[in-house]
């Protein structure tokens, strides 16, 4: 069968990215034809600032090489600009009369640079800032002439502006605003800038309107001309008021334009032959001009021309920075606050930093960094997450690593530059051991632009997250961009468009009872989803339905499924479960004769009072159970997304210290809760006093006694990130300790997303939240403790003495073949 | 001409699953898919080496259970943007009887 064409109008960065993922997606599905209407292949625009500035060449700024475009069969075409689409016989064709056929079209034309409508705007001297051909007029009038002028106080006016007194001309900046950057920093922050930029050599001229640009006798331009009947002398003048999408092609084959080529979810125009991404379309009434929203468009347009049809665009939120070297700036959302919002604000002139924060129902809403940009990565996931902010406003504007953040990222504070100046050998994610050159490379060779694709890439900062202030600057140095953005809501995987809480209420609102029913009531777009939806949806669908769900094993990671936990080697460690971490000698002589019979390699005490036997094979494991269980253990489920253990200190019944018995209210918080499969570990702990040996305040749910009863506090976490746990409450009865347990892991159960630990969780509604259905509403409690003890008589079946009892053991067995 | 030894039946592997498979080749894990497809592979990550066989059986893709890189079970490479490659071994399924060839694909 003859393949399809797919002729590309536009050779940029958007239009290209689609064909990359298009070849990624499909291959062998279109011939592809390529129309530029510059000579270059497609380049790194976003890099023309540096260029212009003398930091990088026009070189090391091209994407895909001509090479690239051979190598993938894909016919190209430059310095050639497509001037008609006859949509009848689909054909487009060039100024210089190539024409070419297709079966999909896609515009990908972009935008061109604002001219103001005043007299001279066509002088010779006059250029836009969009293009290699733009940058090259410039330095061109670098080398001869002395005074230019950047009309325009915006990102890409100040960029160029920078860029030309780099090249050693004397730079003027015109605005019409009352300060620079107006749409992305309030006034004070930008005072700081200009400032800065003032330093640097470069001269501003505010609230000046241009009204005409003078041609000297050369005919060149040679001053330009304001309303106030001022003037400024200008061999240059640079355009950079705004840009305008490049529409005028797809207006004149009559497709719908409105501010840009308008398009739906699946980036198809009103043609459903013709497809358009990037800066020329309009996408529910957005023209995007940052890069990881056009890759966004990208990805889904790509997935409607491999005519795989599951993917939709649905907007993107979006930040900025300015790259002129020596300046940090960073801004997303809505930074000048207004009506119904509240303002935090730090400034430090002397140390050139201002950050402010604006917040809307304790959530954030918009930022502005200035001198200090680290956290901004930080701040912009708060944003698109809508966390509740409230129980750490207070450090909220000091920074990711100043609530209780002791990752990669502590430390190095606000020394951005002393990021790039370290070595490339110097460690950056320790989670992940990827070093700084590591970044690079992956930056470079693969074209990364966005920290999602880093973190894909290379898995810097993909875990903990606490280092991504420091990949999002390296990435930024090295390929320019802005900020990471992602849809506004978050799906649970790339299996669903649904969010972890729209699946949830779903599974309980339609009473949904199975996975592939879930998966088709909710619109799965795999046939049996994926490693990170099935174990969600498993859990989602047991804890909604405990009595009637039936446990998909296959659905579980192989700790659940082995009732161990995985070693490196792909042996198993066996934990016996001690309840509050008491013993007898028997129990001790029982595990000592199984380490013996099993010939155990290692033995070892856990960190939370248990016993650990390492280094087991898989297929021992049911014998070595059948022997534990004799002696009348049960699983420790040391190995689950489960509640782990109860830690306890001796107590009152031996310590001088100690006020309440912790030991056996440890022992009857463990009976109560062990077996629960929860959406992550979950600890608790007892500490018999205040001196809290137990460390009960880095756990999940810790109790502190105290003379006159038990405090309980919630939240806490000894992992990756330490965090303290937060007071609950205060209780006089061990009765109550287990109903306010029973119903914190229960509202936990019921509300967090799957892998969500609880101190993540408790951030994200608040404290105050949790407060609300666990303490103050006494009805809510009792329902809460009563619905965890149903859903605990199916889970407290031990999985150990099933397998011994035959369920399910043959998993455990290889299958030996003789050769 | 291709050895074939037959190993199990299909209703030894769990659908979505898989089990180990002990040769004097190494340990071969074969696959079992949603829609019953079978596939077999070197029951190694090539990333760190962690046994294929004990993660989650996805589409035609199984998750490493060390450190959760996807391999595709038709071609045994990594899915991007992950790079390696897992041996793959021929297999067959005969009125249930699943066989399998020691001598890996090119």
């Amino acid at each position: 069968m003859a393949r399809m064409r797919l002729v590309l109008v536009g050779n940029g960065m958007a239009g290209l990215r689609t064909l990359e993922e298009l070849l990624k997606a499909a291959p062998d599905q279109y011939d592809i034809t390529v129309f530029g209407d510059e000579p270059h292949p497609n380049y790194n625009r976003i890099m023309l600032s540096p260029v212009l500035a003398g930091e990088q060449t026009v070189e090391q700024i091209v994407l895909n090489s001509r090479d690239w475009y051979v190598a993938n069969g894909i016919t190209l075409h430059t310095g050639r600009k497509i001037v008609k689409i006859d949509r009848k016989n689909r054909v487009v064709e060039a100024d210089d009369g190539t024409r070419a056929e297709y079966d999909r079209l896609l515009l990908a034309t972009g935008s061109k640079s604002f001219i103001l409508p005043v007299p001279g705007a066509d002088l010779p001297g006059v250029v836009g800032f969009r293009d290699i051909a733009d940058v090259d007029t410039m330095v061109r009038a670098s080398s001869q002439y002395q005074n230019a002028v950047v009309i325009g106080g915006g990102l890409l006016g100040l960029e160029a502006a920078n860029g030309l007194k780099m090249r050693g001309m004397d730079v003027s900046v015109v605005h019409i605003a009352p300060w620079l950057l107006e749409r992305q920093m309030d006034e004070p922050a930008s005072r700081l800038l200009q400032e800065n930029l003032e330093e640097k050599g470069l001269k501003f001229l505010l609230q000046k309107q241009t009204a005409e640009l003078v041609r000297g006798e050369s005919g060149r331009v040679c001053a330009v001309k304001f309303k106030d009947g001022e003037s400024v002398p200008a061999d240059l003048v640079v355009m950079a008021v705004g840009i305008r999408p490049n529409t005028e092609l797809a207006e004149s084959a009559g497709l719908q334009c409105k501010r840009g080529i308008v398009v739906n979810d699946t980036m198809q125009t009103f043609d459903p032959r013709i497809y358009a991404v990037g800066e020329c379309v309009n996408h529910r009434g957005i023209a995007y001009g940052l890069v990881a929203p056009l890759f966004e468009q990208a990805k889904v347009c790509a997935n409607h021309l491999a005519e795989h049809g599951v993917a939709q665009y649905q907007g993107s939120m979006t930040s900025t920075k300015l790259k002129v070297t020596g300046i940090d700036l960073f801004s997303a959302g809505n930074f000048m606050g207004g009506e119904g919002m509240e303002e935090i604000v730090f400034q430090d002139a002397g140390r050139g930093s201002y950050k402010k924060l604006v917040l809307k129902d304790n959530k954030l809403a918009g930022a502005v960094l200035y001198g200090d940009t680290l956290d901004g990565a930080w701040y912009f996931e708060l944003m698109r997450d809508a966390t509740d902010v409230s129980d750490f406003r207070d450090k909220l504007l000091f920074g990711r690593h100043h609530i209780g953040d002791s990752g990669a990222g502590g430390g190095l504070g606000d020394e951005l530059s002393r990021v790039m100046a370290l070595p490339d050998s110097a460690e950056i994610c320790g989670c992940n051991g990827v070093c700084k050159g590591d970044i690079i490379k992956a930056v470079r060779e693969k074209k990364l632009f966005t920290l999602d694709e880093v973190r894909a890439h290379t898995k810097a900062s993909g875990s903990c997250g606490s280092c991504t202030g420091l990949v999002e600057t390296i990435l930024a140095a090295t390929a320019g961009g802005d900020y990471s953005t992602a849809p506004s809501k978050k799906p649970l995987c790339n299996c669903t468009e649904h969010t972890h809480d729209e699946i949830r209420a779903s599974i309980v609102e339609h009473e949904l009872k199975d996975m592939p029913e879930a998966m088709r009531f909710l619109g799965w777009n795999t046939p049996d989803g994926c490693a990170k939806c099935r174990p969600a949806l498993n859990y989602y669908l047991l804890c909604a339905w405990p009595e009637e769900y039936q446990d998909d094993a296959q659905s579980r990671y192989i700790n659940e499924r082995a009732h161990g936990n995985i070693q490196k080697d792909g042996s198993f460690s066996v934990v016996p479960r001690m309840f509050g971490g008491l013993c007898t000698p028997a129990d001790l002589r029982a595990i000592a004769d199984v380490a013996d019979k099993f010939k155990v390699p290692e033995v070892k005490v856990t960190g939370g009072q248990r016993i650990d036997l390492f280094g087991i094979k898989k297929e021992d494991l049911p014998a070595m159970w059948k022997d534990l269980s004799d002696a009348g253990f049960v699983s420790g489920h040391a190995y689950g997304k489960a509640m782990r253990t109860v830690k306890t200190c001796v107590g009152a019944k031996w310590c001088r210290f100690g006020t309440q018995d912790s030991t056996g209210l440890g022992v009857k918080l463990e009976e109560l809760t062990w077996g629960s499969w929860m959406p992550h570990k979950y600890k608790l702990a007892v500490s018999g006093c205040p001196r809290n040996c137990a460390e009960a305040t880095i756990k999940d749910f810790g109790v502190v006694c105290v003379d006159s009863g038990y405090e309980l506090h919630v939240g806490g976490n000894g992992g990756i990130k330490v965090r303290v746990t937060d007071l609950l409450t205060k209780v006089e009865s061990e009765e109550q300790v287990l109903e306010f347990s029973a119903a914190f892991a229960q509202l936990y159960r019921e509300e967090a997303h799957y892998l969500e630990r609880t101190a993540p969780w408790v951030e994200r509604v608040g404290l105050a939240h949790i407060k609300e259905k666990v303490v103050e509403d006494a009805a809510n409690r009792k329902a809460l403790a009563e619905r965890f003890r149903v859903s605990q008589k199916p889970a407290q079946v031990d999985p150990w003495k099933e397998r011994t009892e035959g369920a399910k053991t043959r998993e455990f067995l290889p299958i030996h073949v003789a050769t | 001409m291709t050895d074939w030894i037959e190993v199990a039946h299909l209703d030894d592997i769990p659908r979505q699953g898989a089990r180990v498979v002990t040769t004097s080749a190494g340990a071969i894990a074969v696959f079992r898919t949603v829609d019953d497809e079978i596939f077999a592979l070197r029951d190694k990550c090539p990333h760190k080496g962690g046994p294929l066989s004990q993660g989650i059986v996805h589409g035609k893709r199984v998750a490493c259970p060390l450190h959760d890189w996807k391999i595709s079970l038709e071609t045994g490479l990594a899915v991007a943007p992950d790079e390696g490659c897992a041996a793959r071994y021929p297999v067959r399924v005969e009125a249930g009887r699943i066989s399998l060839s020691l001598t890996p694909e090119k």
